[in-house]
């Protein structure tokens, strides 16, 4: 009915954290020295990989509620709006599938970031070669 | 069927992003796009399933292919969204410079 309005909501914030971010790293990189040790990849850019993920999935199911007649370009937006018993139909689920859907993205973003962190600080074949020679 | 239709674009546009040469193509823009799409449609699966069980793997022959045109349309709306962003982002500076241009 509605359900992509929750990883909406969750985009535009962590679109304003991105943001904030962004801004909080480019100060420490002036004042930041040559960092030594572990390689790690900037917050803001991890954001935005789930800042892309939120927008293009929340985009792609708008899509399909327009198919199936369930968003209208005209107020209210929602058909569910209409009547009462509808759109409490459509609250509960925003607040289940709509929830979901947001945790599961933000769940898979997670593991992604740890991945990403671990591939970053492997260390090169070569290196890997040296140490068993 | 739409979910299955998205999943493929995700993994063709995956791997078109791993073989790339340079990121002038920004495939990051799509992958992330149908891979977004793609985890919020198996969550609605997942639902689905729960209220109809065995019956979510036997749908009607009207409704699989309103959904494999449903998916399509979704790629194809996927597709346009990542030109439109390339176009403007416009990373090679070819439209930049047919415009200076002409």
């Amino acid at each position: 009915m509605a359900c992509f309005t929750a990883p909406l909501v969750e985009s535009v914030i962590v679109t304003a954290v991105t943001k904030a971010e962004e801004k909080k790293e480019m100060q420490h990189a002036e004042g930041n020295t040559a960092g030594a040790g572990k390689v790690t990849i900037p917050l803001s850019r991890r954001l935005k990989w789930l800042t892309n993920m939120l927008y293009g999935g929340s985009a792609l199911l708008a899509f399909e509620h327009v198919w199936h007649g369930e968003v209208t370009p005209w107020f209210p937006f929602l058909t569910a709006m209409s009547n009462a018993e509808d759109a409490a139909e459509m609250f509960r689920e925003i607040a289940t599938v709509g929830v979901s859907m947001a945790g599961l993205i933000t769940l898979v973003w997670f593991g992604m970031c740890t991945v990403a962190t671990s591939i970053v600080n492997r260390k090169d074949e070569e290196t890997r070669q040296e140490r068993i020679i | 069927m739409t979910l299955l239709i998205t999943v493929f674009a995700a993994v063709i546009a995956t791997v078109k992003w791993y073989t790339r040469k340079d990121d002038s193509m920004k495939l990051g823009i799509l992958l992330f796009l149908y891979w977004g799409a793609s985890l919020m449609w198996l969550v609605d699966a997942i639902f689905e399933y729960a209220e109809l069980r065995a019956g979510y793997f036997t749908p009607a022959a009207e409704d699989m292919l309103n959904d494999a045109f449903l998916g399509l349309a979704v790629v194809a709306l996927g597709l346009v969204i990542w030109l439109v962003r390339l176009l403007i982002l416009d990373p090679k500076g070819v439209i930049k410079a047919s415009l200076k241009r002409g």
